[in-house]
Order: structure tokens, then C-alpha cells, then sequence
């Protein structure tokens, strides 16, 4: 089959699925887990936070086998790079694990990237050896600078985080395609199956989400979903589609028509 | 002596380690990291490592995220 054959490197760690899933925003840490098992994803998204000092609390790691994700803790919720760098740093000592998801937030009610600051993080974390994971404007320029940054994938918006408004430009993911040589992920804003579908048939190496699935009604169902469109949407960008074409162009044979 | 623990001042004996305070919490070293006046206390000194009055302590740990 197509897709065993068709691995994702990161940061040279190979993954089978294209799909990966943030754990926030579920109604229980049994629903994320059942969310995450259907989803087929490999990589999921973790967020750093305090620990609750009440120990009646249970923990999201009580519920997931490590064994079978690799976690991508996120700098959401960071304005600076320095907060994103610390970040990382907590996340690195925490997971023991170099992988991270680089977010540097502009402004909230957007939540668009802030790429001078991003920029100035990943230069950093790079050299610290961190595997960075880069969520970035669609933008050709600030993705090609993440490149030659080091960073081991880009991973620009198709719309604002949490929007589900879908791919608002492929043109500008298609240009980003043709002039980066990192793998592609599009990050935030796919809000259904199609539209993940969409972004795989662009030729994007995967694809990230996690309101689309969390915020589904039926969650689980939209995890499965998103599997398939991400499988069905690789296949389809690897079989090649035909020419869109203005007019007709029958199907069946002309020849021997009765008369 | 009070350090202040994420973000809270919080009473504790004198001569406490970070592994004795994650203890005390009921906190597993293996998934938090610990920051001790903004550096990171690496887990293999989380024994040896003395806590001062007025430290200020951050454990962090994963929760759910996007």
C-alpha cells in the first residue's frame, strides 16, 4: 500500500500518519484518548503548564500511552521569545524530548504569529539542539527564513487558530511548497475533513488540528474523519489529478454508438 | 522558611531538597520539570539541590494543548 511506503520524516524520526492532533479544548481525558486512538496520529500536541498543587487532580499523561505518541509540547500562550525559549526549555527537561511546537503569539483576538519574534526563538532553540516545529503566517519569506534557520519543518496557518474557516490561501501554501524543501504542515484552521483533504491535496506533508476534532459534536467520529480525509487527500495529491478543463470530455467511447 | 511555589508563598521546613519537595507535593519527578529562580534544575540534582528561603519555585507538567 501507498502508505506504508509513505513515511514522514521530522527531525529524522519517521512517521506513518499525517494527522496530528492537538489534546486541548476535550470534554474528558477518556474522550481525548479515545479521540487520539481513532485519529491514527502519532504526534500530539501538549501544552506546559503549572501543576496543580490540589493532587486530586488527574493528569492528561495518566490517560495516554507514551509508548505510542510522540508528545509536541507547545509555546502557546507565548508573546516573546523569550517566553517561548523558556518554554521550550521546561518542555525539554519535562518530556525529555527535543521536539517542540514554536508558537509566538502577535496579539489575541488574532492569534496570528508574531514572526520577528518567532524568528529570534527558532534561531535559538536551534542551536540548543531543539527539534523546532515552527507555527507561522503563510508566507513564503518568513518560511524560507525558519528553513535556513534550521528548523526542521514549517508549519503555516491556513486560517486563525480555532477559526475553522479552512485553507483561506492555497495559493500561498502551493507557493510555500515549491521554495521550502522542509516538510510542510499546515497549522490551524482546518475545521472539516474537506478541508484537511484540501491541504494534503496541495502537497503538504501533514496536517495539524485540534478544535476541528474537539469541538466536532461527535468528536470521535470527526477524529476518524480527519483520518481518512488526511490518507485519502495524500493519495489523491500522489495519484496526480487531471487537468481542470472548461468544457466536456466524455467518458465514454464515441465509437459505436447505435444508429 | 516561605518560598513562593508557583506563584504562591507557601511555608516549608529549612533545609529542603527539590526531591523532597516534589515528595512532600505528592509530584512524581519523571514528568515535571522544576525551575529554581528562572534556570532549570536538571532531575539527577533534584536530591543534592537545597532549597533558600525566598526561592522562587516553578514545577511545571503537560495538560492538554493545540
Amino acid at each position: 500500500m501507498a502508505q506504508t511506503s509513505d513515511k514522514l520524516i521530522i527531525g529524522g524520526r519517521e512517521f506513518t500518519s499525517r494527522l496530528m492532533v492537538g489534546t486541548g479544548k476535550y470534554a474528558s481525558f477518556e474522550q481525548t484518548a479515545l479521540a487520539l486512538e481513532m485519529s491514527g496520529a502519532e504526534i500530539i500536541t501538549v501544552a506546559v503548564r503549572r501543576v496543580n498543587l490540589d493532587r486530586s487532580k488527574e493528569s492528561l499523561l495518566d490517560y495516554i500511552d507514551l509508548k505510542k505518541y510522540t508528545l509536541l509540547p507547545n509555546t502557546a500562550g507565548c508573546y516573546t521569545a523569550d517566553d517561548a525559549v523558556r518554554t521550550c526549555r521546561l518542555a525539554r527537561e519535562a518530556g525529555m524530548s527535543d521536539f517542540v511546537k514554536l508558537e509566538v503569539l502577535g496579539d489575541e483576538k488574532t492569534l496570528f504569529p508574531d514572526n520577528e519574534e518567532l524568528l529570534k526563538a527558532a534561531k535559538i532553540l536551534v542551536a540548543e539542539g531543539f527539534t523546532v516545529l515552527p507555527y507561522c503566517s503563510d508566507d513564503v519569506i518568513v518560511c524560507k527564513k525558519l528553513e535556513d534557520l534550521g528548523c526542521a519543518a514549517v508549519m503555516p496557518l491556513g486560517a486563525p487558530i480555532g477559526s475553522g474557516l479552512g485553507i483561506r490561501n492555497p495559493y500561498n501554501i502551493r507557493i510555500i511548497l515549491e521554495n521550502v524543501s522542509v516538510p510542510v504542515i499546515v497549522d490551524a484552521g482546518v475545521g472539516s475533513a474537506s478541508d484537511a483533504a484540501i491541504a494534503m491535496e496541495l502537497g503538504c506533508a501533514g496536517v495539524l488540528m485540534n478544535t476541528a476534532i474537539a469541538g466536532a459534536q461527535d468528536p470521535i467520529a470527526m477524529a476518524e474523519a480527519m483520518k481518512l480525509a488526511v490518507i485519502a487527500g495524500r493519495l489523491s495529491f500522489k495519484a496526480g489529478r487531471i487537468p481542470r478543463k472548461l468544457y466536456a470530455n466524455a467518458s465514454s467511447p464515441l465509437d459505436g454508438l447505435i444508429g | 522558611m516561605h518560598i513562593i511555589l508557583n506563584g504562591d508563598s507557601v511555608e516549608t521546613k529549612d533545609e529542603i531538597t527539590v526531591a523532597e519537595l516534589l515528595q512532600q507535593l505528592g509530584i512524581s519527578r519523571e514528568r515535571v520539570a522544576v525551575e529554581l529562580n528562572a534556570d532549570i534544575i536538571p532531575k539527577a540534582d533534584y536530591d543534592k539541590h537545597l532549597l533558600s528561603d525566598g526561592d522562587k519555585i516553578e514545577i511545571v507538567h503537560f495538560v492538554g494543548g493545540g
